[in-house]
């Protein structure tokens, strides 16, 4: 981690030196996840979601989440933001238990589901302005604003966006409360193949220059190896880590590498599609 | 340089856009002869004599009247030509010729020729006698109309409005009022007259009641299917940015049921026209209702037809200005209707 933030401090430049500052004092926070089991309480009979899930997340750490579709992944990732509370188990961050949502616990959906009446600019200060701090952080949203390249869409409406602009409002939104920990619910899943590939070279860039932790779901394997330090792979519904796979190729990452081609096979067979390869 | 932009504009358009160049000259031509047609309409009235028998006091004045729109059309239509686009006047061009034709026809079966029968349909000139002489009383009207709609109205809007955001926000308010809102809701408004006008202290107080009745009910229900379509992945994530419920409530749900809300308020709004137009014949001694009433008791149909108009223009008005308010507070929505 800390060699990491000594590269940055080195290759930034201007604009961005404000984030920078906040963000050493803001590193990312260690996320626990011990025994948590998970049920949605359907009709008559409860239908199990979640199955003893343990995981521990350093701090600083990019962990992605794969899973065959349905098996839980969105729920487990509910349950860290403190939007739903485990049927059993413990979730806490920094040692403190997670009972609600808090800002430094950002989740980002797949639809970056901006507020339509508000200016992509309100949209990025809703946080500070909910925890009363506008008044105090505005040069803060202008920050995160160009540090996302929005700065220029300040005035603009949600509906005049593209889907990645949006994406990266999203983003933005999250970004400007100095969150320990970002939670990912696939947020590229939505966008073109180009955006997306050009958006997950953002999303590193941004966690680099930044330092949270951070937590992706995805369906897309390729993805999961270009992104994240680690990537946990899920089974079917109810859901058990059946592998973690370490991946400690350095960053910025190249597509065709050839070890992220391997570790990719190797994640393929754990999800039972290693013939597909 | 010197150039006139019109002719600037004719040089353009003749070797960029001929049809556009067309089209300009077309809409002004039209202006041209909106203008040419309101003053035939004046000297129509003017020059043709009344019916003998009649006596109209203000022929004179109408065929005044008619001159002087004339010549703002006119002005219009050099203005258009010399200085500037004047879209509104243009688009305005088709209908002043209409109307113009449609008022001198009028004059001409009426006032000139006599065809239709008195009281019953009287000319134009008639109208303006009534607008003119008896303005005072109309104000009157028109003030005790307006001051009883608004109170109403606020009433009831903002009656409604709260009912709809408590019963969408909380399930023990809406388990309480939907039972109360779905036996009195269909209920018309003007089916309480009788009970009201006995039970209230004043016939004002028991028109005001009516009028929030009115404008409360599809107000509630609408603000209340307002709240409860809210995406509640706004909730979601706005909890996670450290909002409280006040917060939620205030920049969340609010705004978002925004749309649905002025729904309501347009629905709320024409209800309220008519159980006030109603309760001012039926019960309250003053307004433009009390005054058609009163009209129609002495025959006077000129004053009917005068206070009709500027009902319709008052009415119209408001719903304009209604649309003006939500277009400017969901500037945000696209496709949305014009007024």
């Amino acid at each position: 981690m800390a060699e990491r933030f000594g590269a940055v401090v080195v290759h930034t430049t201007g604009s961005e030196s404000a984030v920078r500052a906040d963000t050493l004092s803001v590193p990312g926070a260690a996320l626990s996840i011990q025994d948590v089991s998970h049920r949605f309480e359907l009709e008559a009979t409860p239908l199990p979601v979640l199955e003893h899930v343990s995981l521990s997340v350093e701090p600083g750490e990019f962990v992605a989440i794969l899973g065959p579709s349905g098996c839980g992944k969105s729920t487990l990732l509910r349950l860290v933001a403190g939007l739903d509370f485990p049927a059993a188990g413990v979730l806490s961050l920094n040692g403190q238990p997670i009972n609600g949502p808090d800002a430094s616990r950002i989740i980002v959906f797949q639809d970056p589901t901006l507020y339509p009446w508000r200016t992509v600019w309100s949209n990025v200060a809703l946080g500070l302005e909910a925890r009363g701090l506008l008044q105090s952080h505005r040069e803060r949203v202008d920050d995160v604003l160009r540090l996302v390249g929005l700065a220029s869409f300040a005035t603009a409406y949600p509906r005049q966006l593209s889907g990645g602009m949006s994406q990266r409002a999203a983003l933005a939104r999250a970004l400007v409360n100095d969150p320990k920990l970002l939670i990912l619910d696939e947020p590229l899943g939505q966008l073109d193949s180009l955006t997306r590939i050009a958006m997950q070279r953002e999303l590193v860039s941004l966690w680099q220059r930044v330092g949270f932790t951070a937590l992706l779901v995805t369906h897309d394997v390729e993805e999961a190896v270009f992104l994240a330090s680690r990537v946990i792979v899920l089974s079917e519904r109810p859901a058990r880590i059946t592998a973690q796979v370490a991946n400690a190729r350095p960053y910025p990452r190249h597509r065709g590498d050839p070890h992220l081609s391997e570790l990719r096979r190797e994640i393929m067979g754990h999800l039972g599609l290693a013939e597909s390869w | 340089m010197t150039v006139n932009p019109a002719m600037d504009q004719a040089n353009s358009a003749s070797t960029l856009a001929l049809g556009s160049h067309q089209n300009l000259m077309q809409r002004s031509w039209i202006l041209a002869i909106a203008a040419a047609a309101w003053l035939g309409v004046a000297l129509l009235t003017a020059l043709w004599a009344d019916l003998s028998g009649t006596n109209w006091d203000y022929t004179g004045d109408l065929a005044t009247v008619c001159a002087a729109l004339a010549g703002v059309l006119a002005a219009a239509m050099f203005a258009d030509l010399r200085f500037a686009h004047l879209r509104y006047a243009q688009a305005l061009g088709p209908w002043m010729l209409v109307l113009a034709l449609l008022v001198g026809a009028w004059e001409a079966v009426t006032a000139k020729l006599g065809l239709l029968p008195l009281p019953f349909f009287p000319p134009p000139q008639a109208l303006l006698e009534v607008v003119i002489d008896d303005r005072v009383r109309l104000a009157e009207g028109v003030f005790a109309s307006l001051r009883l709609l608004a109170g109403g109205y606020f009433l009831g809007a903002a009656l409604g409005f709260v009912t709809g955001l408590a019963m969408g926000w909380s399930r023990a308010v809406g388990y309480w009022i939907h039972p109360v809102l779905r036996l009195i809701g269909p209920l018309p408004a003007t089916a309480w007259l009788p009970l009201a006008f006995f039970v209230f202290p004043s016939s004002h107080s028991a028109s005001t009641f009516l009028i929030a009745l009115a404008t409360g009910f599809p107000v509630t229900v609408l603000t209340w299917s307002g709240v409860a379509s809210v995406n509640s992945t706004y909730y979601d994530i706005a909890r996670t940015l450290g909002a409280n419920q006040t917060f939620l409530i205030l920049k969340v749900t609010i705004p978002a049921s925004m749309p649905h809300v002025f729904v309501g308020l347009f629905m709320g709004l024409g209800n309220s026209f008519a159980v006030l137009v109603i309760a001012e014949m039926l019960g309250v001694k003053a307004g433009l209702g009390w005054y058609l009433q009163w009209a129609q008791g002495w025959a006077a149909y000129a004053n009917m037809y005068a206070a009709l108009l500027i009902m319709a223009l008052i009415f119209s008005g408001l719903i304009t200005l209604l649309f003006r308010l939500r277009d400017r507070l969901l500037a945000w929505q696209k496709g949305l209707v014009r007024w």
